[in-house]
C-alpha cells in the first residue's frame, strides 16, 4: 500500500471508537490524535491514562479489552522526552489502538495498569528497567532482565550502545 | 550475579512454608528460567519466575544498525521460529517503507511460516512430553523436525537461523527440488501426528498429569495477556492469521482450534490440533503457488541481481548504495502484529526518517504468557508445575531478548 499523509486533525478522526468514547468522557484527557499507515494513535494526557484504558476496556460497543504491549521510546534530548506507547487490542471487534503519554525527564513517572490489566505488570517492569520510568501503584516495581545492582537504563538513548566502560 | 544473591525476592509468609529455589539450570525449565516456590509440602502457596539471566539487549543494539542488518538479529530471539520473527519484522519495515509485495514472495513467506509452526511445535511437543516422563515422543518428534530443518537449509543455507526473508521480499529463488520435498512431507507427516497422538491423547499417564492440571479461565488469560495456543486452549476464539491477516493469510483456508477447559491438556490439543492445520495450509500453499517475482520493484530499498550488476551501472551503484549507507525509511511508527507458535509476536518500529530504526520493540508471546504461570500454578502440586511450564511453552531468548 503507498503511503498516504498522515491525518492529525481531531475533528476527521473522531468517529473512531476509542476516540469517540474518551472525547465523550472528557475532551481534555485527549491531547491529541494520529492517523497513519492504518494506524490510530491517541496522545492521552498523563494523569488520565488509567481511567481512559479502563474505560476502553469496559465499552460497551469496542471493548478493546486487551492490552497487546506496553513500551517506550526516548525522544533525548526533545522535551517532554519521554513516550509510553500502550497497544489495545479488541479481542471481540478486532481492532487496534495504540495510546500515548508524554512524559518529561525530570521524575518521569505515571500511573500503573496493573489495577486494570494485570499483566501490565512484566512491561512496566521493563520500562522501568530500561527506561528508568516509575509507575507509580505497581505491587513490584524492580529491575527485571537487568540485575539487580546495574546503574542506569540501557534504553535511554543517553547510554551508549557499548555500555559505560 | 545480583539476581541471585542480593534479592529477597520471596520470603515464607507462614511458618510452615518454606521457600524453593527452581532453575535457572533445571532440565525442565526450557532454558535459563528461574522459579522461586513458596511451598506448603507438596503445594505451591507462591510462585514467582525470574527471568533475564539471558538478556542480550537486542532491542538497543538494533538502533544501532541498519534497516536490512537487524533481520539476523531478529532470528536469535526465538531460536526455534527465526522466520515467523523474520516475517514480523520485515512486514513492519514494508508497512513503514509503503512496499508492495508481489504474491509469491508472501506465499512462499506463508509456506515457510508454517514449516516454522511445525518445526517449532515439534519441539514443544518432545520437550513437554519428557518433561511428564513420556521419553519416546521425544525421539520421535525429532525425527520430522530433522527434515524440517534440512528444507530450512535447502533455501537459506542455514537449519536455524535461517535470515532468509528480506525487506521488499526474499533472499533468493527456492532451489530446484523444494517444492517436491515439502509436497512429500506435507504428505506423510499427518501419519506421524497419528503417531504421536497414538502415544499421548488416549494414554491414561499422560490424561492424569495433563487433564485438569493448570486450568486458567478465558478471563485471566485476557487479563494477563496471554496469547496464542495458551489464550486459545481457554476458549477465546482468535487467530491473528484469520482475523487480522497479513501476508496474504485471507487467501487459505483453515481451521482454529479452541478448547473450553483451559488445563494443560486443552493447550496440548489445541497444539497438536495447529499441527494439522498448518500441513493443511502448506497444501494449499503449494497447489496455489502464483508465478513471478520474489522481489519488490523497489530498487532503493531491494539489493539487484548479482547478474544485472555485472551488466548494468544502475543496479552496481544502488547496490553500492544500500551495502554502505542503507536506505532512508519515512518518519513515522508501525506496530505489526504476526502469530507466531507460542501468540502474539509484535514489532513496534519507531522511524525517524534515517537508514537506521529510532527504536525496535519487539512484544514477544511468552513474556507475557509467562506470567499466567502464577494464576496456573498457585494452589496446586509442585509436580504439576513442570507440566504448566511445559504447556505454555516458552522460549527463553524470546523473553529475555
Amino acid at each position: 500500500m503507498p503511503l498516504v499523509p498522515a491525518i492529525t486533525d481531531l475533528e476527521q478522526l473522531k468517529n473512531h471508537p476509542a476516540v469517540a468514547r474518551l472525547l465523550d468522557w472528557n475532551p481534555a484527557a485527549v491531547q491529541g490524535v494520529k492517523f497513519d499507515r492504518e494506524e490510530m494513535s491517541i496522545y492521552v494526557d498523563r494523569a488520565s491514562i488509567r481511567e481512559a484504558c479502563a474505560l476502553l476496556k469496559n465499552d460497551a460497543v469496542c471493548p478493546f479489552d486487551f492490552l497487546s504491549d506496553l513500551t517506550c521510546v526516548d525522544w533525548y534530548p526533545a522535551e517532554p522526552r519521554f513516550e509510553v506507547v500502550y497497544h489495545l487490542l479488541s479481542i471481540p471487534k478486532k481492532e487496534r489502538v495504540r495510546l500515548k503519554v508524554r512524559l518529561d525527564s525530570a521524575s518521569p513517572a505515571v500511573e500503573s495498569l496493573t489495577s486494570v490489566w494485570p499483566g501490565a505488570n512484566f512491561f512496566e517492569r521493563e520500562v522501568f528497567d530500561l527506561f528508568g520510568i516509575r509507575f507509580t501503584g505497581h505491587p513490584y516495581l524492580r529491575r527485571i532482565l537487568m540485575p539487580e545492582d546495574w546503574e542506569g537504563h540501557p534504553l535511554r538513548k543517553d547510554y551508549p550502545v557499548e555500555g559505560y566502560r | 550475579m545480583a539476581h541471585l544473591t542480593s534479592t529477597p525476592v520471596l520470603e515464607p509468609g507462614q511458618d510452615r512454608t518454606m521457600i524453593l529455589n527452581m532453575g535457572p539450570q533445571h532440565p525442565s525449565t526450557h532454558g535459563v528460567l528461574r522459579v522461586l516456590l513458596e511451598i506448603d509440602g507438596e503445594n505451591v502457596v507462591r510462585l514467582m519466575p525470574d527471568i533475564g539471566f539471558l538478556h542480550t539487549g537486542i532491542e538497543k543494539t538494533c538502533e544501532a544498525k541498519f534497516y536490512q542488518q537487524v533481520v539476523p538479529l531478529t532470528d536469535r530471539i526465538d531460536y526455534l521460529c527465526p522466520l515467523t520473527n523474520n516475517l514480523c519484522y520485515v512486514l513492519a519495515v514494508e508497512k513503514l517503507l509503503g512496499l508492495e509485495i508481489p504474491p509469491k514472495a508472501q506465499w512462499l513467506r506463508v509456506l515457510l511460516n508454517e514449516l516454522t509452526r511445525i518445526n517449532s511445535h515439534l519441539v514443544w511437543l518432545g520437550t513437554h512430553a519428557m518433561d511428564i516422563g513420556a521419553l519416546t515422543v521425544f525421539l520421535y518428534c525429532f525425527r520430522e523436525r530433522e527434515e524440517v530443518l534440512r528444507m530450512f537449509e535447502m533455501v537459506s543455507g542455514q537449519r536455524m537461523m535461517t535470515s532468509y526473508f528480506r525487506v521488499g521480499g526474499i533472499a533468493l529463488e527456492p532451489p530446484l527440488g523444494f517444492f517436491d520435498r515439502v509436497r512429500d512431507f506435507a504428505g506423510y507427516f499427518p501419519e506421524k501426528i497419528d503417531e504421536y497422538e497414538n502415544l499421548l491423547t488416549g494414554n491414561p499417564i499422560w490424561m492424569m498429569r495433563t487433564k485438569g492440571v493448570a486450568r486458567m479461565t478465558a478471563e485471566d488469560a485476557i487479563a494477563l495477556g496471554a496469547t496464542g495456543p495458551t489464550l486459545r486452549g481457554s476458549g477465546v476464539d482468535i487467530d491473528l492469521r484469520r482475523d487480522m491477516p497479513y501476508s496474504g493469510y485471507e487467501n487459505f483456508k483453515f481451521k482454529v482450534p479452541v478448547s473450553q477447559d483451559g488445563d494443560v491438556f486443552a493447550r496440548y490439543i489445541c497444539r497438536v490440533q495447529e499441527l494439522r492445520e498448518s500441513v493443511e495450509i502448506i497444501r494449499q500453499a503449494l497447489d496455489g503457488m502464483p508465478e513471478g517475482p520474489i522481489k519488490a520493484d523497489a530498487p532503493h530499498v531491494v539489493l539487484p541481481d548479482r547478474e544485472k550488476m555485472k551488466t548494468q551501472m544502475e543496479s552496481l551503484i544502488y547496490h553500492f548504495k544500500i551495502i554502505t549507507e542503507g536506505f532512508a525509511v519515512p518518519a513515522g511508527e508501525v506496530y505489526q502484529a504476526v502469530e507466531s507458535p507460542r501468540g502474539e509476536m509484535g514489532y513496534y518500529i519507531v522511524s525517524d526518517g534515517t537508514a537506521k530504526p529510532y527504536r525496535v520493540h519487539m512484544r514477544s508471546a511468552c513474556f507475557a504468557n509467562l506470567q499466567t504461570l502464577s494464576t496456573m500454578c498457585e494452589g496446586r502440586l509442585l509436580a504439576d508445575v513442570v507440566a504448566a511450564i511445559g504447556s505454555i511453552d516458552i522460549v527463553l531468548g524470546e523473553i529475555d531478548r
